[in-house]
């Protein structure tokens, strides 16, 4: 087994960051997430496996910064929160369109605008459907505790360069600040340059004679070849719909009511089903880890089963579109959310489920 | 376009006198008849091949006339979104501290969109090359007003003349860059003459040369015509940049060694 | 097993840092746990309250809306919380600044002077961990020898040196806590 630590959820980020074999992590400072870039400062990873960790002058520096070092193989990350990842989208659309992995974390914040430093999951849509121009998607990945944000981390590496894209890691403000038990794993050595040109043969990082120039852009003037990339693009996607949906069913088996939500939101959602079911309502939890691929058919495939759902988000109602899409208008299902920075307490979910479900 | 008795014929030992460096691509270049991009493309390109690092070096192409840069200087380049460059160099150059690394900007692109890059890239003294062409326009979207246009000068958003009350005065941003301490090397050259053309190349491979010794930022400003966004012959154009930029962008050395340079503000001309 | 804790008080109070070291002491001792502070303008020395959750089990949801436990330092905390102790839970409370003392009759009070002591004592940067001892007299969810390993883990290295006076501390809060209203 690994090491064992209590951390923060931005400190396992960054931890795992390390531990995975980042080369590069560029950052701008921002409330709640500012621990991820003070954790890796402290613990000068330039000493201990030559990362590179760089305070960036702006969010838009730091995702072009995650851009460059990418566009040369190595692996990068960056993150932010909220109104610094809607500066990022610019970046982000870019290195879709470029192809180019890395992972961006988001400790997501209330908005709009300013809005305030509390935790929210207002950003779904930004991250699922693409924040940015174009059209590309992002895997993305939703933790729901503190280990969790750690493993993620080097699962969100795995599939960057596996597909070739950005990978963005959709947390909140909560699980960044909140400290759990953490299992570490162990250090992974970072790839030597030589390792990295094999598996990068894509990558501009120096043409030898023995090739010609790799350029790394988004750029095709030529419609028919912007239609290329955007076909290959969608390919992409397609196969990640196919190979890389991650959920949890928890307590469905005997459900006659389900709970969806993702993240913190299905955490609260846990604590919900044993209060409920104290009450002699059997409901249960799915949880959608990856939230592009979103898991559409297994979602389904419960709520099917169910006479219907509540779908529990920290925001307006942004998932339940996904959830309404993939399992049809047969049974009811309905929103609760809280926004602005305030969680939605375990009772209230409970109360929202017998107004809005069972009595509604 | 290949012509094989040409070629064979022209490429006799006996027979050249003057070639395009190798590690320009073979393809027709896309800048306008007597635009100086095309020779600021070579000198560059020779530079790379006569210190033999086109296997060292990672370029960094802008958004702008030269956005396809790529296309034609065969080494290995990430095309940057619109001023971010500098941005894009800072980390290439982090992660691969011993190749080379350059960015090639216009104006609009340095010295507007992307001035926040610019100025903080410069001021970390990152170890890169910045090569800026300055023709005072945006000659890729058509002939825009840009941050460098001259008072008076005409351009499709400044069609009366630059109208300094109310469009701002045009940027020095060579002379800015040159106070912060992370820049080592500043130059202004120009590529309209075979004597700038040579001075040019000098200072590039000093700027190259000067990466091997971590430095910090070397700048080097070109300044350029735009004979179509001027709307002139290329031979008008010249002149006109002889007669009005170059007062303005003087030309000559700004910093060197680390420490700025004492001048007259006087014309250099050939 | 699982005890679900409110600790609420300043910013200042070494709140946070006490529910920390009860978290570390509980990985220690094997422990699933959860730590969920309230952050952002408050740190700077407004109210400060933690929610810290020791389970045998995995731990479902870190935010809740009732406790086992209440730890209360200040009246802004007692206003907010008295009422969300699980009905047979526990509250302590530390009277130092309180200007209205809990009113439940379905659930356990104590008090504890905590600030006072350290105060006499001279001591005030371990008034958290008397207050800490108060609890785990009522509750002992982690051994001492896991207590001392929480503390190692929770410190920096250049504090490590406080604690056994840290320990002292919490014997101190065992000795100090004071019934006011115990259910039979």
């Amino acid at each position: 087994m690994g090491e064992l630590r209590l951390m923060k959820g931005n400190e396992a980020i960054a931890e795992a960051a390390i531990r995975a074999g980042c080369d590069g992590y560029f950052g701008y400072p921002i409330t709640p997430q500012s621990e991820v870039m003070e954790y890796l400062m402290a613990e000068k990873p330039f000493e201990r496996t030559g990362m590179v960790v760089l305070q960036a002058e702006s969010e838009v520096a730091a995702i072009n910064m995650l851009y460059g070092g990418a566009g040369t193989g190595k692996m990068v990350m960056t993150s932010s929160s909220s109104p610094g990842v809607s500066l990022m989208q610019e970046g982000i659309s870019y290195m879709a369109g470029a192809e180019l992995p890395a992972v961006i974390v988001n400790i997501v914040r209330g908005g709009p605008g300013l809005g305030t430093i509390q935790p929210s999951q207002a950003d779904y849509f930004q991250a699922v459907k693409g924040g940015g121009h174009g059209d590309y998607k992002m895997l993305v990945l939703a933790p729901a505790s503190v280990q969790e944000m750690c493993d993620h981390v080097k699962l969100g590496f795995e599939k960057a360069y596996q597909y070739r894209t950005p990978v963005m890691i959709l947390s909140d403000g909560a699980i960044g600040q909140m400290m759990e038990k953490v299992v570490l794993f162990d250090q992974v050595p970072r790839r030597t340059d030589a390792e990295l040109i094999e598996q990068c043969p894509w990558a501009s990082n120096g043409r030898p004679k023995t090739r010609n120039h790799n350029i790394i852009t988004s750029l095709d003037l030529d419609p028919a070849g912007q239609e290329r990339v955007n076909l290959k693009l969608q390919a992409k996607y397609r196969l990640m719909e196919q190979n890389e949906v991650l959920y949890e069913e928890i307590q469905c088996e005997d459900a006659e009511y389900l709970f969806v939500a993702f993240g913190l939101s299905a955490r609260i959602c846990q604590k919900a089903i044993d209060m409920a079911r104290a009450k002699g309502i059997k409901v249960g939890l799915f949880r959608p880890i990856t939230l592009f691929p979103f898991p559409s058919m297994e979602v389904s495939n419960v709520g099917n089963r169910v006479k219907g759902i509540l779908v529990v988000e920290m925001n307006a109602g942004q998932m339940i579109e996904d959830v309404r899409l993939s399992v049809g208008c047969k049974i009811k299902i309905e929103h609760f959310g809280r926004f602005g920075g305030i969680i939605p307490a375990p009772d209230e979910v409970v109360r929202a489920l017998e107004q809005k479900i069972i009595g509604g | 376009m290949e012509d094989k008795f040409a070629k064979t014929e022209i490429h006799k030992p006996e027979n050249i006198v003057y070639k395009k460096s190798d590690l320009m691509v073979d393809r027709p270049l896309s800048y306008c008849p007597g635009c100086g991009h095309g020779t600021a493309h070579r000198m560059l390109m020779e530079v790379i091949e006569e210190m033999d690092i086109q296997d060292k070096t990672i370029g960094v192409s802008p958004v702008g006339c030269s956005v396809l840069a790529y296309d034609f200087l065969d080494i290995d380049m990430i095309g940057a979104a619109h001023g971010r460059a500098p941005a894009l160099a800072t980390a290439i150059k982090r992660l691969w501290p011993n190749h080379f690394v350059f960015t090639y900007q216009g104006d609009g692109d340095l010295a507007a969109i992307g001035t926040a890059e610019t100025i903080h890239a410069c001021n970390r003294g990152e170890n890169i090359t910045i090569i800026f062409i300055n023709n005072g326009i945006y000659g890729m979207t058509g002939g825009q007003m840009a941050p460098t246009t001259l008072p008076g000068m005409r351009s499709s958003t400044s069609p009366y003349g630059r109208d300094v009350p109310t469009m701002g005065h045009p940027l020095k941003i060579t002379e800015l860059v040159a106070q912060l301490p992370g820049v080592y090397y500043v130059t202004r050259q120009a590529v309209h003459t075979p004597n700038n053309v040579r001075k040019t190349k000098k200072a590039i491979r000093k700027a190259f040369e000067l990466q091997k010794e971590n430095k910090g930022v070397s700048f080097i400003e070109i300044v350029s015509n735009c004979n179509s966004g001027w709307k002139m012959t290329p031979v008008q154009s010249n002149k006109w940049m002889e007669e009005n930029m170059f007062p303005f962008y003087v030309l000559g050395d700004i910093k060197v060694d680390g420490k700025l340079v004492e001048k007259k503000e006087t014309v250099e001309k050939d | 097993m699982t005890e679900e804790i409110i600790i609420a008080g300043f910013g200042g109070q070494g709140v946070l840092s006490m529910g920390k070291i009860l978290a570390y002491s509980g990985v220690m001792q094997n422990k699933e746990v959860s730590w969920m502070p309230s952050y952002g303008p408050e740190m700077r020395g407004g109210t400060a309250n933690v929610t810290v959750i020791i389970s045998d089990e995995r731990i479902s949801s870190p935010i809740l809306n009732a406790y086992d436990t209440a730890i209360i330092l200040n009246q802004q905390s007692m206003d907010k919380f008295e009422k969300t102790v699980k009905p047979g839970g526990l509250l302590i409370f530390d009277p130092n600044g309180l200007t209205r003392l809990p009113e439940r009759t379905d659930i356990n009070i104590y008090s504890i002077e905590a600030a006072d002591e350290a105060g006499k004592r001279g001591l005030s940067k371990i008034f958290n961990m008397i207050v800490l001892g108060g609890f785990l007299k009522l509750k002992p969810l982690v051994a001492p020898e896991f207590i001392h390993k929480g503390l190692e883990k929770s410190l920096p290295a250049r504090h490590h040196a406080l604690i056994p006076e840290n320990e002292k501390a919490i014997e101190i809060g065992k000795e100090l806590l004071t019934p006011v209203h115990v259910l039979n």
